[in-house]
C-alpha cells in the first residue's frame, strides 16, 4: 500500500511538474533540466505530431479502463489522507502537497473524460476543442496511449482547435477581457523585442559566460505559456492567469496569491541566460559561426515567427504587404493607406506635419486638399498604385485580432467553426463542457456568449472573401 | 416727378448739354473734367446720399457721370448683382451686407474682368467654393475679401480664395471648418496678404500657423483670437518681420511658457499686441513678453492676468512709447496701479473698467503721475470716491473721454468737478450716478461734447438739459434712459441745440409726448431713436419724424401703445433707410405690418405681444419683406404659421426667435426700478 501510494505520488508529481506546473515553462526548463521532459517515460513522444482520437471501440475501452484505474488510485490518495488525518496530525505543507496531487490527478481526469466524450460525439469528430499547449497534450496522451492506438486527425491542427477553445473560453469565462489582454500583450512583446535585439547587438558577451538556452519550435510557438492547474486553460501572462485562478476559489484570492511572485533570489545570482534560435543555419542558432545570441524569450519568439515563419497576415489595406507577427502588421496598418497628406506636386504624405514641412520647403508647393468625396478614388488612384479605399477595416482588424493564435489556417478555422457551430451551440452537448469546466469558471453552459464575439468578424470576412471571388 | 419730367425732357433734346439739377449755377457738365465732376458728387453724396440719385435721373450725362463716380455698390438683393456691376463699371467695392443669401449662382453672374477690388460677404451665407472660384475667375484684381461669419466655408472654399493672388486683405473669421490645409492654400497662394483674420478658426492648429508666418512675409495684421494656437507657432508668428497687429483675443494655448520663450529675435514692429481673455496668462508671462516687443503702442490685457502685481508694473516701463493701456477686468495687487502709474507714464488712454483692487489712493497716485492722459475708463470700479474723481479731475485736465458708469460712491458734488476742470471732453458716461442739474450745468462748459450717457440719473430735470442744449452744439449720441425726471422742455431744448443728433435714448422717460418727437423730426441726421416705454408718445409724433428723419435707421417703439398703423404708413412711405424696428406692445396691425415690410432694407424686427397682428398678416409681411435676417415673435406663432412659410423664410436667410416671455403692459417707475436693480446687485 505505501509502496504503490508513492509510485502514485511520483507518477503524479512528474505529472504535474510537466503538465500544468509550467506557470513559466522556459524559465522551468532553465531552473530544472530543461529537457528532462523529453526523455522522462512520460513525455518521450514527440509534440510535433499529436495524435488524435477517433471513434474506436476498442481505443475507447482502453480510455475508460485507463480513468476507471485513475478514479481508483485519486481515491486511494484521498483515503489515505482521510487515515492520516484520522491517526496522527499530518503537517500543513504535506497536506498541501497532496491536495495538489489531487488536484492534478482530477484535472487530468476530467481532460480525459473531455477528450473521451468528444469523440464520442459523431459531430465533433472533425474537431477537436481541449485546449493545451502541444507539451502538456503529448503528456496526457502519453497516458492515454500507453495501452492504446490513435488515429491522426489530419483535419485539425493543434491551432486549430485552439483557436475553437479560445473562442468557448474567452467568452465564457472572461467575457472580452482577454481581448485586451492579447492587445496589450502583443505590444509589450514588440517593444520588448526591439529594446531586447538593439540592446543584444551592442552587448558582446564572451561566449560561455552566459547560460545558452535553445527551445524548440513548438515552445516558442506555443500560444500560451502560463496554465491553470485546475482546469487548464491558457494564458499568455502570469497576471492573468492569477486573475482566472480567482473563480476557482477563496484560496486563490488572497493578496499572497494575487501578488506578482517573487523573482527567484537564487535565479539572480545566476549566470546570465542568452537564446538560441532552433533553425539550423540561422545566425542566431548557436551552431552558426557568427551566433549571436537571443536576449530574452520575446526576442526568441518573434525572431522565430518573422524569420522562420509564414507571413501570414496580410494587411487589409493595401493586400500586398504581409507579417507572421500580429504587431507588425498593426503596425503596419496605422500608416498603410493613410497617404492623405497630398501635396499640389503629386506627393503625398502619411503624416500632416510631413507634408507641411515639404510645402514649407519648396516654393509653389501647396497642400491639396484630399479633393471632393466623388473623385477621391480617382485622385487616390492617380496619385498612389500602391494605395486603395480600405474596405471594412474594422471587420478585418478584429478578425486578425481575434484570430492571433490560428495561424495561416484561417479558412479552415471558419470551416470547422461553421460546420458545427449549430451543435456547439446546443446546450444538450454543452453539458459536458458545462461540467468538466467547473462552476466555479463561471461558465453557465450559454455558449452563445462565448461564440457571439467571434461571430461577426468571421462573418465579414466569409463576406469580404465571397465579394473577392 | 419733377426730376423724372427733367428725365423726358433731356431725352427729347438728346445732344443739347444736358443741365443738371443743378444747372442754374453749374456750366454743361460735358464741359467739366471728370474730376471736378466727382468732387461735386462727392460733396453732393455727403450732404444727402439720396441726392444722387436724383442727379442721375435728371440727364443722359448726368446719368453716365453717375455711373462713373459710383465706387461702392451695397445692392439690396443678391440677383441684382449683374445689373448693379453692369450699370457701374468703376465701381471697385462691393458691399452685400444687405443680402442675406447670396447663392453661388449670384456671385458667378459677376461680369470677367470686373474692376472690383473689395467684397464683403461678411453677412452673408448660401454661397460655397463654387461661387468663389466664379468670384476669383471674375475680378482679377481682387484685393479685399471679407469672408467672416462663414461657419460653412472650409477648405475647399479656401482653396478657392488662394486662386486670388493678388488679395492684401482678407477675413476669415469663424470659418470654423477651416483646417491647416486650406489655411496652407491661403499661406502659399496670397503671397500679398496683408491683413489676416482667422478669429474663431477653431480647426487650425500650429502647422498651418507655422506655414503662414513662413509664406506670407508682408502680413502687418493677423488676427488669431480664439484660435489654438500653441507656443510652438507663437514664435514664428513674432518673428513676422512686419507685423504691426496682432490680436490673440482668448488663446488659450498661449499661456507664460509660451510668452516666456520669445527671444530677441523677434520682430520689433509689433505695434498692437491684445491679449485679452488669454487665461493661461500671468503677470510673470507679460513681464518676460514685453522685453520682446518693445515698440508696443497698443497692449490689452483685460480678463487676462489674474492679478497685476507691482513687478509687472514695473516691466512694462521697457514699452517707452505705449499709448493705450486696457486692464479691464483685472485684479490689482496693492501698488499695483501704483507701478502701472509711475511706469507708463507715456500712455494716453487708460482702461480700469470692472477692475477689482482699484482704490481711492493707487487711483489718485497713478493719475497724478499720468498728466497727459486723454481716455480713461473707471466703469464699475465701484469703491472709488469724491477722492479718485478730484484726483482725476485736477490732474488729468486734457481728458476727452471719460467712462465712469456705476461708480455710485461719487457724490453730485464731485461731479461738478468733471465739468469744471476737464473741458476737452468729448465723450462723458456718467450713467447709474449721482448726477444732478449742477452737474449738468457745470458740463456746459465742455462745448466738444459729442457723446454723453447720463442714463438712470434721477436727479436730472428739464433745467439741467437745457444748459446741455445751449452750450453742447456737437452732440451727436446722447442716453436718457430712465431719467424720470425730465420732460418735452428739456428733449426740445437738446433738439433745437443739437443739430448734429445722430443717436438719442429716451427709453422709459415716460414723460415725453409728440411735441418731443417733433422738436426731434428737426434733427436730419437722427439715425436711432429709442423712445421704448413712452406711453404718451403717438403716431402723430412718429409720422414727423419719419418725414424729418430720412436716415432713421434704428426705431424702438416697444410699450409706446398709442402708436398704430397710421405711423406705420408714414415710416414705410418715408424711411427707407429703416433696417431695425421693435414694435412689440404697440397697436399695430396687419395692415401696418404689411406696410412696414414694403421697406425693402428692413433686416431686423421684434414683434411680441401685438394684439392686432395675425398669424396671417405676419406671414404676408414676412413673405415680402425679403431682407429680413433675423425675426423675434412670440412663440404662440411657431405653430399658427404654416411651417412651409417659415422654412421658406428661412431659407432666404432669416433667423427666427421664439420669445416666451409674459404679457406684462405696466411699467415701473424709474426709481423703483433702480431700487430694485441694486437690490438685484447688492445679492
Amino acid at each position: 500500500m505505501d509502496h504503490s501510494q508513492n509510485h502514485i505520488h511520483d507518477q503524479s508529481a512528474a505529472n504535474l511538474c510537466y503538465q500544468f506546473g509550467s506557470d513559466n515553462p522556459f524559465l522551468g526548463m532553465g531552473i530544472q533540466q530543461p529537457f528532462a521532459p523529453f526523455t522522462s517515460p512520460f513525455g518521450a513522444c514527440s509534440s510535433t505530431n499529436i495524435p488524435h482520437m477517433d471513434w474506436d471501440p476498442a481505443t475507447m475501452l482502453d480510455n475508460l479502463t485507463f480513468i476507471e484505474e485513475k478514479i481508483h488510485q485519486v481515491k486511494n490518495v484521498i483515503r489515505t489522507m482521510v487515515d492520516n488525518g484520522s491517526q496522527l496530525p499530518c503537517r500543513p505543507g504535506e497536506l498541501g502537497q497532496q491536495q495538489q496531487v489531487v488536484n492534478a490527478d482530477l484535472t487530468c481526469l476530467i481532460v480525459q473524460l473531455i477528450s473521451t466524450a468528444g469523440s464520442l460525439l459523431p459531430s465533433l469528430k472533425n474537431s477537436s476543442f481541449l485546449s493545451h499547449p502541444p507539451a502538456g497534450h503529448t503528456g496526457i496522451v502519453k497516458h492515454v496511449g500507453s495501452s492504446s492506438s490513435f488515429v491522426p486527425n489530419e483535419l485539425c491542427s493543434p491551432e486549430d482547435y485552439e483557436e475553437l477553445f479560445k473562442g468557448f473560453t474567452d467568452g465564457a469565462m472572461e467575457g472580452g477581457i482577454e481581448i485586451d489582454n492579447v492587445l496589450v500583450e502583443e505590444l509589450d512583446a514588440k517593444d520588448g523585442d526591439e529594446g531586447g535585439d538593439a540592446g543584444m547587438d551592442g552587448e558582446i558577451l564572451p561566449p560561455g559566460s552566459y547560460e545558452l538556452l535553445q527551445l524548440e519550435k513548438d515552445e516558442i510557438l506555443a500560444p500560451h505559456t502560463h496554465f491553470c492547474t485546475i482546469c487548464g486553460k491558457g494564458f499568455k501572462r502570469d497576471a492573468n492567469l492569477r486573475m482566472h485562478m480567482r473563480g476557482h476559489g477563496d484560496e486563490y484570492k488572497s493578496p499572497a496569491a494575487l501578488a506578482k511572485p517573487p523573482r527567484d533570489t537564487s535565479a539572480e545570482h545566476e549566470v546570465v541566460k542568452r537564446y538560441s534560435c532552433p533553425f539550423v543555419d540561422c545566425k542566431r542558432n548557436k551552431l552558426h559561426k557568427n551566433f549571436q545570441p537571443l536576449k530574452t524569450i520575446l526576442c526568441v519568439k518573434n525572431h522565430y515567427k518573422r524569420s522562420h515563419c509564414e507571413k501570414s497576415y496580410t494587411c487589409s489595406r493595401c493586400h500586398t504587404k504581409k507579417f507572421s507577427v500580429m504587431a507588425d502588421l498593426k503596425t503596419h496598418e496605422k500608416h498603410c493607406g493613410r497617404n492623405k497628406w497630398l501635396c499640389s506636386c503629386g506627393t503625398s504624405f502619411s503624416r500632416k506635419d510631413k507634408l507641411f514641412a515639404h510645402v514649407a520647403l519648396f516654393q509653389g508647393h501647396t497642400p491639396a486638399l484630399p479633393t471632393e468625396a466623388k473623385t477621391s478614388s480617382d485622385q487616390i488612384g492617380a496619385v498612389g498604385s500602391h494605395q486603395e479605399p480600405a474596405k471594412l477595416p474594422n471587420s478585418m482588424g478584429s478578425s486578425f485580432m481575434w484570430g492571433t493564435s490560428s495561424g495561416g489556417n484561417s479558412a479552415l478555422d471558419i470551416k470547422g467553426f461553421d460546420g458545427c457551430s449549430d451543435d456547439f451551440l446546443s446546450t444538450v452537448n454543452f453539458g459536458s463542457f458545462n461540467f468538466s469546466f467547473g462552476p466555479a469558471d463561471g461558465f453557465t453552459g450559454e455558449p452563445s456568449g462565448g461564440s457571439f464575439p467571434m461571430m461577426p468578424s468571421e462573418h465579414f470576412q466569409n463576406a469580404q472573401k465571397k465579394g473577392k471571388n | 416727378m419733377a426730376a423724372a419730367a427733367a428725365h423726358r425732357n433731356n431725352k427729347r433734346r438728346r445732344f443739347s448739354p444736358a443741365p443738371g439739377p443743378t444747372s442754374a449755377t453749374a456750366p454743361p457738365l460735358d464741359s467739366l473734367a471728370d474730376e471736378l465732376l466727382f468732387l461735386v458728387l462727392d460733396r453732393v453724396a455727403a450732404a444727402d446720399p439720396r441726392a444722387l440719385k436724383s442727379f442721375a435721373l435728371a440727364s443722359r450725362a448726368c446719368h453716365a457721370a453717375e455711373s462713373r463716380h459710383r465706387r461702392l455698390l451695397r445692392p439690396l438683393r443678391a440677383d441684382l448683382i449683374p445689373a448693379a456691376l453692369a450699370r457701374y463699371p468703376s465701381a471697385s467695392r462691393l458691399d452685400l451686407s444687405l443680402c442675406a443669401r447670396v447663392p453661388d449662382a449670384a456671385l458667378a453672374a459677376a461680369p470677367s474682368g470686373s474692376s472690383l477690388r473689395a467684397v464683403d460677404l461678411s453677412r452673408s451665407w448660401g454661397f460655397g467654393a463654387a461661387g468663389l472660384a466664379a468670384l476669383a475667375g471674375a475680378c482679377p484684381d481682387l484685393a479685399d475679401l471679407d469672408l467672416s461669419n462663414g461657419v460653412h466655408l472650409g477648405d475647399a472654399a479656401a482653396a478657392e480664395v488662394a486662386r486670388m493672388r493678388t488679395l492684401q486683405r482678407l477675413s476669415l473669421s469663424r470659418c470654423k471648418p477651416l483646417t491647416d490645409m486650406g489655411l496652407g492654400c491661403v499661406a502659399v497662394g496670397c503671397p500679398d496678404l496683408r491683413e489676416l483674420s482667422l478669429k474663431w478658426c477653431l480647426g487650425l492648429t500650429d502647422l498651418g500657423l507655422h506655414l503662414l508666418a513662413l509664406k506670407c512675409k508682408k502680413l502687418t495684421s493677423l488676427d488669431l483670437s480664439y484660435t489654438m494656437i500653441t507656443k510652438e507657432s507663437f514664435l514664428a508668428i513674432m518673428k513676422l518681420p512686419n507685423l504691426q497687429v496682432l490680436p490673440l483675443v482668448g488663446c488659450i494655448g498661449i499661456d507664460d511658457d509660451a510668452l516666456g520663450s520669445l527671444d530677441k529675435e523677434c520682430s520689433k514692429s509689433l505695434q498692437v499686441l491684445n491679449m485679452s481673455h488669454c487665461q493661461n496668462v500671468t503677470d510673470v508671462g507679460v513681464s518676460s513678453m514685453v522685453k520682446s516687443t518693445p515698440n508696443l503702442l497698443e497692449l490689452d490685457l483685460s480678463y487676462c492676468c489674474p492679478q497685476v502685481t507691482p513687478s509687472m508694473g514695473r516691466s512694462l516701463q521697457t514699452i517707452t512709447k505705449l499709448r493705450i493701456l486696457k486692464l479691464e477686468g483685472c485684479k490689482f495687487m496693492a501698488d499695483g496701479l501704483k507701478a502701472i502709474g509711475s511706469s507708463c507714464v507715456s500712455i494716453r488712454e487708460l482702461s480700469l473698467s470692472k477692475c477689482s483692487g482699484v482704490t481711492d489712493t493707487e487711483l489718485s497716485f497713478a493719475v497724478s503721475k499720468l498728466k497727459n492722459l486723454l481716455k480713461l475708463d473707471i466703469t464699475c470700479c465701484r469703491s472709488i470716491t469724491d477722492v479718485s474723481v478730484a484726483a482725476i479731475t485736477s490732474s488729468c485736465t486734457s481728458l476727452i473721454s471719460l467712462r465712469m458708469e456705476s461708480c455710485s460712491h461719487v457724490s453730485s458734488g464731485a461731479l461738478q468737478l468733471i465739468g469744471k476742470n476737464c473741458s476737452h471732453l468729448e465723450e462723458l458716461d456718467l450713467t447709474d450716478s449721482d448726477l444732478d442739474d449742477e452737474g449738468l450745468k457745470a458740463l456746459a462748459g465742455c462745448s466738444n461734447l459729442s457723446s454723453l450717457k447720463i442714463g438712470i440719473c434721477l436727479r436730472i430735470s428739464d433745467e439741467g438739459l437745457t444748459h446741455i442744449g445751449k452750450s453742447c452744439p456737437k452732440l451727436g449720441d446722447i442716453d436718457l434712459y430712465r431719467c424720470g425726471g425730465i420732460s418735452d422742455d428739456g428733449v426740445i431744448q437738446i433738439a433745437q441745440g443739437s443739430p448734429m443728433l445722430e443717436s438719442i435714448n429716451l427709453s422709459y422717460c415716460t414723460e415725453i409726448t409728440d411735441r418731443s418727437l417733433m422738436s426731434l423730426s428737426k434733427c436730419t441726421k437722427l439715425n436711432t431713436l429709442e423712445i421704448r416705454g413712452c406711453p404718451r408718445v403717438s403716431s402723430a409724433g412718429l409720422s414727423e419724424i419719419a418725414m424729418g428723419c430720412r436716415l432713421l435707421s434704428k426705431l424702438d417703439i416697444k410699450k409706446c401703445f398709442e402708436i398704430n398703423d397710421v405711423g406705420m404708413l408714414y415710416l414705410s412711405q418715408f424711411s427707407h433707410s429703416l433696417r431695425q424696428i421693435n414694435l412689440s406692445y404697440c397697436s399695430v396691425t396687419d395692415i401696418g405690418l404689411l406696410s412696414l415690410s414694403s421697406i425693402c432694407g428692413l433686416q431686423n424686427m421684434t414683434i411680441v405681444h401685438l394684439a392686432g397682428i395675425t398669424p396671417n398678416g405676419l406671414t404676408a409681411a414676412l413673405m415680402v419683406c425679403g431682407g429680413l435676417t433675423k425675426v423675434k415673435l412670440h412663440e404662440a406663432f411657431k405653430s399658427m404659421m404654416p411651417p412651409h412659410m417659415l422654412k421658406n423664410v428661412e431659407a432666404r436667410g432669416c433667423i427666427f426667435q421664439w420669445i416666451n416671455k409674459p404679457f406684462k403692459v405696466e411699467v415701473e417707475p424709474c426709481d423703483v426700478w433702480k431700487q430694485q436693480s441694486q437690490d438685484v446687485l447688492v445679492r
